[in-house]
């Protein structure tokens, strides 16, 4: 069985170790912080937050405290509040330990594409190019194949990056996949997924 | 010297000009100078280029600026809470510079202190870097970004003393710092002017060297998604 969303998030929450200052984006990645268990992670929110809490209970929204998706949120006993040239600078240089993120394609030397799609609304690339270029160390999690059943793991991408030979480990619903000189190393396979199915799943070439 | 004006329409008497360039603060709808760009709307200035994270929504925000065609250009990270400004966008009618986050940030910031350009690794190899100079150190290649100057920034603070010293208030800090300095005139709006010494000087987020100009006001401060947990989970 491929792992579901939540087996992919507890998956990569595995990725974090105690300590870690992290970035977690939109979509699965948002999950990982519901198994991070009792590892102390410090959450941050590129708007300007370090010790991102879960969202208020009703009645309780504050309109002057969100996180990068726009989403109200709380405070922990732990956060610390910073303007945005600050945010970045820390992702910037490197004090984020990792950023947890989707993705749309990943080559198989770690390029990223995440944030358009030629021909359709371009919303703009946010924070994703600043992080994945800063933070110590990029793991995307998404699923293994698009809606019609093609490969994301590719040799090439094939939509504009985000960034270039960024991506350390890619966590899908087959198993993870590591970055390495000359192309993919498997990691790990998802429960009763053979190797032969991860292969013929990837495109990029697995060495 | 008097930096207190009585509204924002008052406040920015006399900075204003068709094609000037504003930098404005806030991220999303949270921490975003409403007041002023109220006043903006109603002064009907033109043809502006407005670096801000974000373009507001149709209705609230830089969206009201949108709607009455006043913006030549965005500089912006992400705009896509916006519908006119996506039909102005695919028109032609509005000019779009995508700027990664943090680049953004750092062109305010580093405009504000002076710097008229700086290296960075966001964007190498993405288009980001087409027609930018590429320097390589260590082995790692960055690309030059420009500082941004802008003539005017427009700012929301939640609390100033009359001399203009600045306290923001949680996650509404965000970009107002850095685009509060990046301008030849700096206008805030606050919720709270409270006299000097009120304030505790090793509190203070933005010093009053930065702020030429305060108005204070009731802000709507709407938020974009509210999202909850219900009690029993807790």
């Amino acid at each position: 069985m491929p792992w579901d969303r939540n087996q992919m998030a507890a998956r990569a929450a595995d990725e974090l170790e105690d300590g870690m200052y992290v970035n977690l984006g939109i979509g699965i990645p948002t999950l990982v912080a519901n198994y991070v268990g009792d590892k102390d992670i410090t959450l941050q929110s590129e708007n300007g937050m370090l010790g991102m809490g879960p969202f208020p209970f009703e009645g309780e929204e504050d309109p002057d405290l969100i996180n990068a998706g726009k989403q109200t949120i709380t405070e922990l006993s732990r956060t610390s509040y910073f303007d945005s040239a600050q945010s970045f600078g820390m992702i910037r240089g490197g004090k984020i330990a990792a950023a947890i993120l989707g993705a749309m394609e990943v080559a198989e030397n770690g390029d990223l594409a995440n944030w358009m799609i030629p021909g359709k609304l371009v919303k703009g690339m946010g924070g994703a190019m600043d992080l994945v270029a800063g933070v110590g160390r990029v793991i995307v999690v998404m699923d293994h194949t698009n809606k019609h059943g093609d490969s994301k793991v590719l040799t090439e991408c094939t939509l504009p990056l985000t960034g270039k030979g960024v991506v350390d480990r890619i966590i899908t619903n087959l198993g993870v996949l590591d970055v390495v000189e000359g192309g993919l190393k498997i990691v790990e396979l998802a429960d009763g997924v053979t190797e032969e199915e991860m292969r013929s799943s990837t495109l990029g070439n697995i060495v | 010297m008097n930096k207190i004006y009585p509204s924002a329409d008052a406040a920015l008497d006399g900075l204003l000009s068709d094609g000037m360039l504003i930098a404005a603060g806030g991220f999303g709808l949270c921490g975003i100078p409403e007041l002023l760009i109220d006043a903006l709307v109603k002064s009907g200035v033109k043809d502006l280029t407005v670096a801000s994270n974000n373009a507001g929504v149709d209705d609230f925000g830089l969206g009201k600026l949108l709607a009455t065609r006043q913006i030549k250009k965005m500089m912006s990270s992400y705009v896509g809470e916006n519908a006119e400004f996506m039909r102005q966008y695919l028109s032609g009618e509005l000019e779009l510079e995508f700027n990664p986050q943090g680049t953004l940030a750092e062109r305010m910031r580093a405009g504000g202190c002076g710097i008229p350009g700086f290296y960075t690794k966001t964007g190498v190899g993405t288009v980001i870097a087409d027609g930018k100079e590429v320097k390589n150190w260590g082995g790692q290649d960055y690309i030059l970004e420009e500082g941004i100057f802008a003539d005017i920034s427009v700012v929301k603070a939640w609390k100033a003393d009359d001399t203009g010293n600045l306290i923001f208030r949680k996650t509404a800090r965000n970009f107002n710092p850095p685009a509060a300095m990046c301008g030849k005139v700096c206008i805030a709006e606050v919720e709270e002017i409270v006299p000097r010494g009120s304030l505790d000087p090793d509190m203070i987020h933005l010093p009053g060297i930065y702020v030429h100009r305060l108005v204070q006001g009731e802000h709507e401060k709407r938020i974009e998604q509210r999202t909850v947990r219900k009690r029993e989970e807790a």
